[in-house]
C-alpha cells in the first residue's frame, strides 16, 4: 500500500539565517493518527504550513497518494483533500458560523443547503453547532468545532491539527478525541501537532519528533513514557522541579465582591469576584480563554478602575488607583500580550525597562531620564534572567517570544513586588524558558511576595500553585488547595460546575 | 416656515441634490473601510473628480463623459494610495492625509484655465405622467440621472455586502486579514479593488458638485465634503442605509441654512454655515451611541497593515 503523504528531504530557511526545516522526511499512512512532536521553534508549524501550501519549501518533494504534490496555496491543498485546523483559529468573529464555513469551502453552497449540511455533519460527529450564531459569541471549544466542521464538509483525506487542545477544557478534549478516532477509522489520516505528551500517547499511532528543524526520532508513542518523549524532544535529561512548602502570611491583595461590566461586545462581565492572596502564596487562576481573564487582569493591574473598596492592596483601598499608583503600593503586573501590551515593540529593552520600572526604581528625576540607572536596571534583568540579546539597545520586537517573556517577568520581579499578577506567563514560550519562569515565580513567593498566575495551562498551574481557583463565565470559584484537586474536578469547575458548590451549605441548612 | 419663505417641496428637492456628492463619496469609502482599509484621502479624490469631470465635460460638451473621466481620475488617485499602502506598506493615515493635500493642490493647478466657465447642462429625467404630478413629481421624479444612480448604488452596495459571496469575502478580509489569507484569499488584490471603487465613487461625487450642483469650477469647492463623508461612514456604523440618511441630513441642513441666510435671519452667516457639519455629526453620534453594537459592525482589521508572513 502506498503512503497517503510522503515528505522527502524538505528544507526551508527564512531570511536572517533561521533554518526552520532541514532535510525533513516522514510518511503518513491512510487512516493513521500521526503526531508531530517538538518544542516551540522546532519547525513543526513551518512544516505543516508547507504541507498546506502556505509556505513554499526551498528543497525537497512531497507525494500525496503516490502522485507528486506541490501546492501553490491553500486552495490547491484543499482541492487535493488536505485541510487544516489552525491553533490560532482562522475565523471571523463578526460573521456567522455558516458564513465562516462557506468562506473556507471550494464550492460554496446556498445558505439553506449549507445550514442543513452543517447540522447533519455536526450531529453525525457529535459537534453541536448552530449555523446562524455569530462566531464572536461562541466559546473557544465551539469555535474549534466550526473549524473542524469546515474541514469535514470537504471530505478531507488528510486533516492537519495544530495544537488543538491548547485551548480546550479537559472535558472538551475527550469528545474531540472521539471525533478524531472516528475520522481515522473512516480512512482519513490526521497529522496531529502537539507538545502535550500524555495526549499524544493516548491518541496517536505514530510520532515523528522534530528538534531544531530536523527529524531526530520516530516512535510509537504508546510504547514510550511521557518522560522519554520529552527527552527526545529537548535532547537532554529532564531535571525534576523542587518541592515547595506553603506557609501563607498576611493578606497582600484582597478582592471583595468585585463586579465589572464587559467593555466590548465579545468581552465578559465579571461578577462577584472575591479572593484573598497572602504573602508567600501562589494563587493559580485556571479557566478557558475568554471567561474573564482579560478583564480580571485589567482590573487588578489598574488599567480598568472600579469602586475603591473592592480591591485592597495590603490594607489600602486601591480600586480607583491607576497602574502607577498601584506600582507604588507594590502591585506589579505582566500582561499576556508581550508585544504591544507588556512591551512597546519598537522601543529598546532599556526603554521598556524604564517604562515599567520608573516609579519603583527611581529611573527619572525632575522629568529627565537617568540613563545610568536605566542601563544598569536593564542589564541586571538581562543577567539575572538569562535573556539572550545583543544588548540593552535591542528593540523588544527583535527578541524571540521566550526571551522577551523572560525579560518582562524579570523586569517586574527585580522591582521586588509585594504582589505580582501575571497572565499566561509561559504562553508560546519554549520548555526551557518556561521552566525558568516557573522557577522564578516560585522563588519570588518563597521570598514572601504574593503571586497571582492566570493561565490556561493546567499542568503549569498544578505545578506552581499553592491554591487554585477557576474563572468561568466571569465568576470565580472558591480558592482550593492545588494539591487536593484532580484534573477531572478542575475540568468540571471550568464548565461552571462550582456555582452549585456554593449553594450547597445554604440548601443543607434550609 | 412660510414667513421665512421656505417651500418644503423645494427644500426636499434641494436636499436630495445637495446630498448626492456626499452619498457617492461615503458609499465608496464604506466599501473601502469594509475591506479593512482607512483611506483619509476622500477629499482629495473628490476634488480631483470635480476638476477632471468639469474639464472633460466642458471640452466634450457632454457631462456624461465628464462623470466617466471623474471616476477614472478618482480611481487613479486612489490606486496611488493603494500601491503605497498595500505594496509598500506605508502608513494609511499619513498616506491618506497626503493624498488629500496632493489632490487639492493638483486640482487647483489643473483647474486654472477653467475658472469662471459654466459647465454644459445636465438634462433631468422626465417621466411622462409621473414627473407631472403636482407635489410628488417635483419631489421624486424630476432629478438628473446621477441622483438616481447614487441611490441605486447605495442599494447595490447593500445587496453586494450582505447577500453575495464576493461581498462576504470582502467583509472577511476587513474582519481578519490573516485568517482570510490563510484560507487562500488574495487580501491585497481584494483591497486594491475596493480602494479603486472607493476612488471612483469619490470622483463621481466631486464631479457632481462641479457639473450639476454648483455648476462651475472653483478652487477648493469640495469644502470639507470628503471629511463629512468619512464621518458619515463611521457614525452610520458601516450601514449603507444609514449612509443615505446621513448624507440627506447633511444636504437638508445645508439647504435649510442657505434658505435661512437668504431670508435674512438675524443670526450671523458664519454660525449658519457651521450648522450642517454640527447637526450631521451630532445626530449620527446619538444614533451610534450604543458603542457595543456599533463596534460589532466595525471592520476589525480597519487601518491595520497586512503583510503576508511565511
Amino acid at each position: 500500500m502506498t503512503a497517503l503523504l510522503e515528505v522527502r528531504g524538505i528544507s526551508k530557511s527564512y531570511p536572517g539565517g533561521v533554518q526552520a526545516n532541514a532535510d525533513v522526511s516522514f510518511t503518513v499512512e491512510p487512516g493513521e493518527i500521526h503526531a508531530l512532536l517538538g518544542e516551540n521553534g522546532a519547525g513543526k508549524s513551518t512544516l505543516v504550513k508547507i504541507i498546506y501550501g502556505l509556505v513554499h519549501p526551498d528543497a525537497g518533494e512531497m507525494r500525496l497518494a503516490g502522485a507528486p504534490y506541490h501546492p501553490q496555496g491553500p486552495v490547491d491543498a484543499r482541492r487535493a483533500g488536505v485541510t487544516m485546523v489552525f491553533q490560532h483559529f482562522s475565523l471571523f468573529e463578526a460573521l456567522t458560523v455558516a458564513e465562516n464555513i462557506s468562506l473556507g469551502m471550494e464550492k460554496p453552497l446556498r445558505t439553506s443547503e449549507l445550514a442543513s449540511r452543517i447540522r447533519k455533519v455536526s450531529e453525525d460527529y457529535g459537534l453541536a453547532l448552530d449555523p446562524f450564531r455569530l462566531v464572536g459569541d461562541l466559546s473557544v471549544g465551539e469555535r474549534q468545532r466550526v473549524e473542524i466542521v469546515r474541514c469535514l464538509l470537504q471530505d478531507p483525506r488528510l486533516l492537519i491539527m495544530d495544537e488543538p487542545t491548547s485551548v480546550l477544557t479537559p472535558g472538551e478534549v475527550a469528545p474531540l478525541f472521539a471525533t478524531l478516532r472516528r475520522l481515522a477509522a473512516e480512512g482519513c489520516a490526521i497529522l496531529y501537532i502537539s507538545h502535550k505528551l500524555d495526549e499524544i500517547r493516548a491518541l496517536c499511532d505514530r510520532a515523528t519528533v522534530l528538534r531544531a528543524g530536523r527529524v531526530v526520532a520516530s516512535c510509537t508513542p504508546r510504547a514510550e513514557t511521557a518522560r522519554s518523549l520529552a527527552e527526545m524532544m529537548i535532547g537532554e535529561r529532564l531535571v525534576e522541579p523542587p518541592d515547595h512548602r506553603f506557609e501563607p502570611g498576611e493578606s497582600r491583595l484582597s478582592v471583595r465582591n468585585l463586579d465589572l461590566p464587559a467593555d466590548h461586545p465579545h468581552g465578559t462581565t465579571l461578577s462577584n469576584i472575591t479572593f484573598d492572596l497572602r504573602a508567600g502564596e501562589v494563587l493559580g487562576i485556571a479557566g478557558i480563554a475568554g471567561n474573564g481573564q482579560e478583564e480580571l487582569f485589567a482590573v487588578l493591574s489598574g488599567e480598568r478602575r472600579t469602586a475603591p473598596d473592592t480591591i485592597l492592596i495590603g490594607r489600602r483601598p486601591a480600586g480607583r488607583l491607576g497602574p502607577n499608583a498601584r506600582r507604588r503600593l507594590g502591585l506589579l503586573a505582566a500582561p499576556e500580550e508581550r508585544l504591544g501590551h507588556a512591551a512597546a515593540p519598537d522601543l529598546t529593552l532599556a526603554e521598556n525597562a524604564f517604562l515599567a520600572g520608573r516609579v519603583r526604581r527611581g529611573l527619572d528625576r525632575h522629568g529627565f531620564l537617568r540613563f545610568g540607572r536605566i542601563e544598569a536596571f536593564a542589564r541586571d534583568i538581562i543577567r539575572a534572567f538569562d535573556v539572550r540579546t545583543p544588548g540593552t539597545d535591542a528593540k523588544a520586537r527583535a527578541l524571540s517570544g521566550g526571551n522577551l517573556q523572560k525579560f518582562i517577568i524579570g523586569r517586574e520581579m527585580l522591582q521586588e513586588p509585594s504582589v505580582l499578577v501575571v497572565n499566561q506567563p509561559t504562553w508560546g514560550v519554549d520548555a526551557r524558558a518556561a521552566a525558568a519562569i516557573r522557577r522564578a515565580l516560585r522563588e519570588l513567593a518563597g521570598r514572601g511576595a504574593a503571586v497571582l498566575v492566570i493561565s490556561q495551562d493546567l499542568d503549569e498551574l498544578v505545578e506552581i500553585s499553592d491554591t487554585l481557583a477557576v474563572l468561568a463565565g466571569g465568576r470565580l470559584s472558591p480558592q482550593r488547595p492545588a494539591q487536593a484537586l484532580g484534573a477531572e474536578e478542575i475540568g468540571r469547575m471550568m464548565g461552571g460546575g462550582f456555582a452549585s458548590d456554593r449553594r450547597e451549605p445554604a440548601d443543607a441548612a434550609s | 416656515m412660510m414667513e421665512l419663505g421656505i417651500n418644503p417641496v423645494a427644500l426636499f428637492a434641494g436636499l436630495v441634490v445637495a446630498a448626492t456628492p456626499l452619498l457617492f463619496a461615503a458609499i465608496g469609502e464604506l466599501v473601502v473601510e469594509k475591506s479593512g482599509v482607512l483611506n483619509l484621502g476622500v477629499e482629495g479624490m473628490m476634488i480631483m473628480g470635480a476638476v477632471t469631470g468639469f474639464a472633460v465635460g466642458v471640452s466634450t460638451g457632454d457631462p456624461g463623459w465628464g462623470f466617466v473621466a471623474a471616476a477614472g481620475a478618482g480611481a487613479a488617485l486612489a490606486l496611488v494610495f493603494g500601491i503605497l499602502t498595500q505594496f509598500l506598506l506605508s502608513n494609511q493615515v499619513a498616506t491618506g492625509l497626503a493624498l488629500t493635500l496632493f489632490g487639492l493642490g493638483l486640482a487647483a493647478l489643473i483647474g486654472q484655465p477653467y475658472t469662471g466657465i459654466r459647465s454644459p447642462q445636465m438634462p433631468s429625467v422626465f417621466i411622462p405622467w409621473l414627473s407631472d404630478l403636482p407635489v410628488l413629481g417635483r419631489m421624486f421624479f424630476r432629478y438628473d440621472p446621477v441622483v438616481y444612480f447614487g441611490l441605486f448604488l447605495a442599494l447595490a452596495v447593500w445587496f453586494f455586502l450582505g447577500r453575495t459571496r464576493a461581498g462576504l469575502i470582502l467583509r472577511a478580509v476587513g474582519e481578519n486579514h490573516d485568517a482570510a489569507h490563510s484560507l487562500g484569499y488574495g487580501v491585497v488584490r481584494i483591497r486594491l479593488a475596493a480602494i479603486a471603487f472607493g476612488g471612483a465613487c469619490a470622483g463621481v461625487g466631486g464631479a457632481y458638485l462641479s457639473l450639476a450642483r454648483v455648476p462651475q469650477w472653483t478652487e477648493g469647492m469640495t469644502a470639507g465634503a470628503g471629511w463629512i463623508a468619512l464621518a458619515i461612514v463611521v457614525f452610520s456604523a458601516w450601514r449603507p442605509g444609514r449612509v443615505v440618511l446621513g448624507a440627506w441630513l447633511f444636504g437638508g441642513v445645508t439647504i435649510l441654512q442657505l434658505n435661512l441666510q437668504a431670508s435674512g435671519v438675524a443670526v450671523p452667516a458664519y454660525y449658519l454655515s457651521m450648522l450642517p457639519y454640527l447637526v450631521t455629526i451630532l445626530v449620527l453620534v446619538i444614533i451610534s451611541a450604543d458603542r457595543r453594537r456599533a463596534s460589532l459592525n466595525a471592520p476589525a482589521s480597519l487601518g491595520r497593515p497586512f503583510h503576508a508572513t511565511g
